[in-house]
């Protein structure tokens, strides 16, 4: 167990190494740089910019005083942001991204699970219906086209809550839903087909046969198992929602991480691209890393191998 | 059994906090007594020696004041030097500060902070991208480029009132550059002890009829009449939100939900509807939209070619169809609303158009004399522009004219932006979108990129003549001289057909009937010192 937990910290240190390298390598190959600028910035001027924030290093040069400071656990100032650096960007922004993920992704295992259950315990009843007809539709309607709809009705129709900006609660309700749609929909309909898969097996068979409440059978017995499949899934999940959707961002003016993702891009803001990739990745590894942990703790199979051995 | 029950409250909670945060959610429809005006992006930076965008702009013109500010018309008026000498040859200015004039912090405003901004602005390792807006200070550029020591620069405070300031060349237009932020002060004080001053609304200081008091980056910023202000007494507004967002359908949606009272993004879909609410401001804006033509590759090598292309388009159905914003149809370089020689003349009126919009006839004989009669022979043209959907469906429009009204097939490619700028001022393309917004108010702002060599000549023009009109014009500050040059000038770059033309550009801008009295500058930014909400 120790043994193995080491040897995924190792190749997690070796994945991170790799996205850094590749995202450096690819990101200097796209042409335009920070400071190119639809008015043309004269060659002395461009030249003391340059110098300023060390880009006339020779790329090599830059990549080993990324690491070094990379170490020290300094991502560097913004070349766009003015007297920002990037940890304070994602210092800023990830809070927000995350509290808006947090409640999210609470709406999408509050409704998914219990509503993919209800299609199992239904299955080709209308709620079993239902719910496949709500889940394909999440999966299949991109956020935008939701949260446009969202605002349309919650906040120009029936003015009840405002269409975008970030505060107090009220401003959460929309953004939050809109990207709860497709992680609903998704873990619904996981739920749903895992649950049945465990719900045909012999032990669930027996529990019946012995008479216990269906419900019962459902909580107690079944579902830990069908959860595996939705553990595995929300994850990764988790890490992406957590560090924002440049998408719904946008659309609700949410001061979040996500916008950064694409926009530092379109900026060439090299120290925010690799800062917040980064620490997107290093959050991705780590969920990975705790679904495997989660792993061993749910599935009861693991620990009847184990005391079968004595 | 418990443990479900516990997940069951857990969702009928959730839900009824939700339904009651709806409920609660919005108040009174009337907005406040103050502005919501969203302004575009969040800003680079707010260090007014550092800034270049024009939302940028817009939240120092209420931070900050410089030694002129400018009227409606664009007009140079005093606001902190109370007056000016100019010396005869137009090298020397003495301008004399306002006295009294002070910084919100309540410390005195002095020359020695105006020698100060600039001097930092233009050092090489300060690194401000418009440095070049102070190279028509003497020595501006040499020190810049680290040829000689501050000292040399010709800006000197003589005391605390007084500012002297030599230039390079004689600056017609100097009193309106010195409206123009990169030539704000800053406080030295509070620079020098904390070089990051402008991050922090504690210490981001200023002199002008605002005070920022919250900063929440991609969010919002917050402004509140300041005391200190020496004109404070017309400044009617006790509050100025920014509201930060990049999207106009975002924006669309806020004013429509009454979070905003003022917007400057709305995208051009919603401009007839809101024309109709009367709630749509149109003004002038200081720009043209054109297609740049590649002079130096084939076929655009000959003039006849572009000639042919420029007369072929029908700009009118372009705005009419398009972009929606009452644009002027442009069939001239330098827009309108710049002064020329004579008092309360119009560059562009005296100037006038140099030919007809949407000219087929003229066109296809052009066409034909280059040796393409109706296109024939004339290899596929590429067209590039940088990916939007507004210049899309204006390249779209253009390629649909070509081809019908001279046969000649034009290729789109769109590129991502700054691709697309490193493509384009490298010169490696055929025809390629463009659009240029003044910096200062002078036609020289559009004309002197097209002098040889200069970094944003992206045509690649290169005419002796062209060049020697613009130095001349630059040598002077009679206006008579100027301004001729200037017009010749244009002719040259009209009868090159070095570019196509298409529309003047407007700024507009949603608003509601009730915000009254704030001033619209013809380079884009928002003055809002007199503004009120009634």
């Amino acid at each position: 167990m120790f043994k193995s937990i080491v040897g995924r910290i190792l190749s997690m240190v070796l994945v991170l190494w790799v996205i850094i390298t590749v995202t450096f390598v690819l990101m200097h190959a796209i042409p335009g740089g920070p400071f190119t600028a639809e008015k043309a910035l004269p060659e002395a001027v461009m030249k003391n910019i340059e110098a300023r924030y060390r880009l006339n290093d020779p790329l090599p040069k830059q990549y080993v005083d990324y690491w070094a400071n990379l170490l020290k656990g300094d991502l560097g100032p913004s070349f766009k942001y003015e007297s920002r650096t990037v940890n304070e960007i994602i210092a800023e922004g990830f809070p927000v991204s995350a509290e808006l993920g947090l409640i999210a992704v609470s709406f999408s295992v509050l409704i998914g699970i219990p509503a993919g259950m209800a299609g199992a315990l239904y299955q080709n009843r209308w709620p079993d219906h239902l719910v496949m007809l709500l889940a394909t539709v999440g999966i299949s309607v991109p956020s935008f086209i939701l949260a446009t709809v969202l605002i349309y009705i919650f906040a120009l129709w029936l003015q009840l809550l405002p269409a975008a900006m970030w505060g107090s609660p009220e401003y959460v309700i929309l953004p939050a839903l809109a990207l709860a749609g497709m992680p609903t929909a998704f873990i619904a309909r996981l739920t749903r087909s895992s649950m049945l898969e465990v719900l045909a097996q012999d032990y669930i068979r027996t529990a019946r046969a012995k008479g216990i409440a269906p419900f019962k059978i459902l909580w107690l017995h079944a579902l830990k198992n069908a959860l595996l499949p939705v553990v595995t899934y929300l994850g990764p999940m988790i890490a992406a929602i957590f560090t924002g959707s440049f998408v719904i961002e946008s659309i609700f003016a949410i001061p979040g991480l996500g916008r950064h993702f694409v926009t530092s891009i379109y900026n060439r803001d090299y120290t925010v691209i690799l800062g917040i990739t980064v620490f997107y990745s290093a959050l991705l590894v780590v969920m990975n890393f705790l679904v495997d942990l989660a792993y061993l703790w749910l599935d009861p199979r693991i620990k009847m191998d184990g005391e079968d051995q004595h | 059994m418990s443990r479900s029950r516990s997940v069951t409250a857990l969702v009928v909670i959730l839900l009824l906090l939700l339904a009651s945060l709806a409920a609660s959610g919005c108040g009174s429809k009337s907005g406040p007594k103050y502005l919501r005006f969203s302004v575009g992006a969040e800003p680079e930076t707010l260090d007014p020696r550092k800034s270049t965008g024009i939302p940028e702009s817009t939240v120092q013109a209420q931070l900050f004041e410089g030694l002129t500010t400018l009227d409606a018309t664009n007009k140079p008026l005093p606001a902190m030097a109370e007056r000016w000498e100019i010396s005869p040859d137009g090298l020397r200015y003495k301008f004399f500060l306002r006295p009294g004039v002070k910084w919100s912090n309540g410390d005195p405003v002095t020359a020695y902070d105006f020698e100060y901004a600039w001097k930092t602005t233009l050092s090489p390792e300060f690194g401000a991208k418009y440095a070049y807006q102070l190279f028509y200070v003497k020595n501006g550029e040499a020190y810049n480029k680290g040829l000689t020591t501050a000292d040399q620069v010709g800006v000197k405070a003589l005391d605390d009132r007084t500012l002297e300031v030599v230039l390079e060349k004689p600056t017609a237009y100097f009193l309106s550059l010195t409206s123009f932020h990169t030539l704000y002060p800053v406080p030295r004080r509070i620079v020098e002890a904390n070089p990051k001053w402008a991050a922090e609304p504690k210490t981001l200081i200023g002199n002008g009829p605002f005070k920022i008091t919250n900063w929440v980056h991609n969010s919002r910023i917050e402004l509140v009449k300041n005391d200190q202000y020496w004109d404070a007494a017309k400044v009617k507004m006790p509050k100025l939100d920014f509201i930060l967002t990049e999207s106009g359908s975002t924006e669309i949606a806020m004013f429509d939900n009454n979070q905003i009272d003022m917007g400057d993004n709305a995208p051009p879909a919603e401009y007839p509807r809101l024309k109709k609410e009367g709630r749509l401001q149109i003004s002038p804006y200081l720009g043209t939209y054109f297609f740049s033509f590649n002079v130096e590759k084939a076929p655009l090598d000959n003039v006849k070619v572009r000639q042919a292309l420029s007369l072929a388009i029908d700009r009118q159905s372009i705005i009419t169809n398009v972009v929606k914003g009452e644009q002027r149809v442009a069939l001239a370089w330098v827009p309108p609303g710049l002064a020329d020689a004579t008092p309360n003349s119009d560059f562009r009126s005296v100037g006038g158009d140099y030919f007809k919009d949407g000219n087929i006839e003229t066109a296809k004989k052009l066409l034909a004399e280059a040796g393409y009669p109706d296109g024939k022979g004339l290899p596929a043209i590429e067209l590039i522009y940088n990916t939007h959907d507004v210049h899309k469906a204006i390249a779209e429009a253009l390629q649909e004219m070509w081809r019908k009204n001279l046969g000649v097939d034009v290729r789109l490619a769109n590129q991502e932006w700054k691709v697309f700028i490193n493509t384009r001022s490298k010169g490696a393309y055929q025809i390629a979108r463009h659009g240029w917004i003044g910096d200062y108010a002078d036609p020289m702002t559009f004309l002197d990129m097209f002098e040889t060599g200069s970094g944003n000549n992206d045509s690649q023009y290169k005419n002796p003549r062209y060049d020697t009109l613009i130095r001349l014009a630059k040598s002077t500050v009679n206006p008579e001289i100027r301004m001729k040059a200037m017009h010749e000038a244009e002719r040259l770059l009209m009868d090159d057909a070095v570019l196509a033309p298409l529309y003047f550009y407007t700024r507009v801008t949603l608003v509601k009937p009730n915000v009254k009295g704030y001033q619209r500058s013809v380079l884009g930014h928002v003055y809002f010192k007199e503004a009120y909400v009634e």
